[in-house]
């Protein structure tokens, strides 16, 4: 490991988000000797195992009892330590929501939570392993910060920085095997900052965990239809990167989210509040999972059956350019 | 160290003198979960009195014993106490309830010096607890964590998770407490559902049970250090109490779970608590 550098991981192109997650975390381990790993029962599917293999004294499995953990946790966090706690998505934002807001943000206490299959990235299991609803109930508990990081490598850089970020800190990941966005894992992340992918004029897409591959790839067949896409990777999803947004507005008029989430309270939602405040004129289009129970299938398929893939967002691009927007240059008198 | 007939005395007496304080609280602040606040007091009296490792004046003391009011309803009748142990000015607690006051029904660890953990929906404060006596283990530290519910609570199925947890782990440093007043919101737990037999559930899951009289500081005390010397597991001392214990129009009665005193209210409970003060032998 070079000098400076908190991890590293070879192959991180061919790792899931989960297994870089894993593996960073281990890494972590004598650099912050207060962490406590905890799961309950999914220490291989998580991949957080990976760490009590390392430090098997500071890490604890407590069987299937999500609740108990999470309180546990907040009591880990009273005693001083620094617990990172790792279940599906489902389970902790939906069974633990209330120990999670109770317990954890309510008292601010050091909790880093890294969430995995969310969405419908495990779309085989059905619902009741799907969670798209986890970014709108963590978003609107105080004290938390939620991140969803594009790809693996994204994971790894958003768990080291999450251990230098105060409170608590909601991580979301796929199961994710598609390809990385990201070549290296050297772009100058920031917990807050979101990465411009790609410049464009015309259009805005606003995309976070894997909406943002997708949304890479329609930028490039748009530009090949002469359309100019401009593609933000908006990883943290609170606190926003207000300023992005406003920028969009700015530039390019028309903005798209792409988000594995249910349509209300997500990403799209978190950035519709931005935009509104503007008091400018914006096309806007959210792409994610509609209002429903998603239908079983592989998560590439579904992402093409919802329109959130490619596919999707390029017709949806093509649609919102033929929208006319009523511009006010006047930017001084709004924002 | 057992207690004394003196200690035993003096912890009767600050009792009575925290009813009496829970009393005129709940008549400026408009209301309270008197008769909860006035079940738990013995024990909270010989915790906070007697037993527990604390220092006002250090309330993050990394050494320091944790307690967890998880019945946090309660939390009348424990700031009452931590008032008076000097964890902050005890004058305060006349802005109970009032907007803006760090004191609400339920209280804020970030706000109530002395608080160790946020709590009021049941069933939440045991894995606390939990977690704090792992933390204590995995630091190599001595001290011991408490931890109060009410018996309504344990319908909640949170307890029974983290009950398997404390008894897998072998938590011999936690002590639970039930304040076993026999009565919910909406009535007797045993009408509304089937709590007992409590002690051979949590002997089940690994504890060791003892089941007292929570009115009586000396079989309070006892039970405590018994628990003190219990290796291999840890202890839950299911505690007899009665709902609104020392005001007569109270006791046993589950609508004073929640309520507000009018001045003649007011004096009817104090007389109650003055006399008992008074009978106090010896």
């Amino acid at each position: 490991m070079a000098e400076g550098m908190t991890w590293s991981v070879t192959d991180g192109d061919k790792l899931t988000q989960a297994e870089v997650y894993g593996e960073v975390l281990s890494q972590l381990g004598d650099k912050y000797p207060d962490i406590i790993a905890i799961t309950a029962d999914l220490a291989s599917s998580t991949k957080i195992e990976r760490f009590g293999k390392k430090y098997p004294e500071r890490f604890i499995n407590v069987g299937i009892a999500e609740n108990s953990m999470f309180g546990m946790a907040a009591g880990l966090a009273l005693a001083g330590f620094k617990p990172v706690v790792s279940t599906f998505a489902a389970f902790t934002a939906l069974r633990s929501a209330e120990q999670v807001r109770t317990d954890i943000c309510y008292q601010n206490l050091d909790v880093k939570i890294i969430a995995t299959h969310a969405g419908i990235s495990f779309g085989q299991a059905g619902s009741t392993h799907h969670c798209t609803e986890d970014i709108a109930v963590m978003r609107s508990f105080a004290n938390m910060t939620v991140i969803v990081p594009a790809d693996g490598l994204e994971t790894g850089n958003a768990v080291a920085a999450a251990m230098e970020w105060p409170g608590p800190v909601y991580i979301r990941v796929g199961r994710g095997f598609e390809p990385p966005v990201n070549k290296t894992k050297d772009y100058g992340y920031e917990i807050g900052k979101a990465i411009t992918m790609r410049e464009g004029r015309d259009i805005t897409i606003i995309a976070c965990g894997v909406g943002v591959l997708h949304a890479v790839r329609a930028a490039e067949v748009l530009a090949r239809q002469g359309l100019s896409a401009r593609v933000i990777n908006m990883h943290t999803i609170k606190p926003i990167d207000r300023d992005a947004i406003i920028q969009a507005v700015k530039d390019t008029r028309r903005i798209i989210t792409v988000e594995d989430h249910n349509l209300i309270g997500g990403l799209g939602s978190a950035v519709a509040e931005v935009i509104i405040e503007t008091g400018k004129a914006c096309g806007f289009r959210k792409l994610g999972v509609p209002d429903c129970y998603s239908i079983v299938g592989y998560p590439e398929d579904l992402y093409h059956y919802y329109k959130f893939d490619a596919d999707g967002i390029v017709e949806t691009v093509s649609e919102l350019m033929r929208m006319e927007i009523e511009e006010d240059e006047d930017w001084e008198d709004e924002v | 160290m057992p207690l004394t007939q003196e200690g035993i005395k003096g912890l009767t007496k600050k009792a009575w003198e925290i009813r009496r304080a829970i009393i005129e609280t709940t008549f400026t602040c408009g209301g309270s979960h008197l008769g909860g606040s006035l079940s738990q007091t013995d024990v909270l009296v010989a915790l906070y009195y007697k037993y527990l490792r604390i220092d006002a004046a250090r309330p993050q003391w990394e050494d320091r014993d944790r307690f967890i009011l998880s019945k946090g309803h309660g939390g009348i009748g424990w700031a009452t106490i931590l008032g008076d142990k000097g964890f902050f000015d005890k004058a305060l607690l006349k802005d109970f309830n009032k907007t803006g006051s760090p004191f609400g029904m339920h209280l804020d660890s970030r706000r109530v010096k002395g608080c160790d953990a946020s709590t009021g929906s049941l069933g939440h404060g045991l894995a606390i607890a939990i977690g704090l006596a792992v933390g204590a283990r995995l630091r190599k530290k001595d001290y011991r964590t408490y931890c109060m519910m009410g018996d309504g609570e344990l319908c909640e199925g949170t307890v029974w998770e983290a009950s398997i947890l404390a008894g897998h782990h072998k938590l011999d440093n936690l002590t639970a407490f039930v304040d076993r007043n026999s009565l919910m919101i909406d009535g007797p737990t045993e009408q509304i559902t089937t709590l007992e037999p409590i002690d051979e559930k949590f002997k089940a899951f690994g504890w060791e049970t003892l089941v007292i009289d929570g009115h009586d500081f000396a079989a309070i005390g006892e039970a405590i250090e018994k628990a003190q010397t219990i290796k291999g597991k840890p202890t839950i001392i299911i505690c007899k109490t009665i709902k609104g214990k020392g005001v007569d129009i109270m006791e046993g009665q589950a609508q004073w779970h929640y309520g507000g005193l009018n001045s003649d209210l007011r004096d009817q409970a104090l007389a109650c608590i003055d006399k008992h003060y008074r009978e106090i032998p010896g």
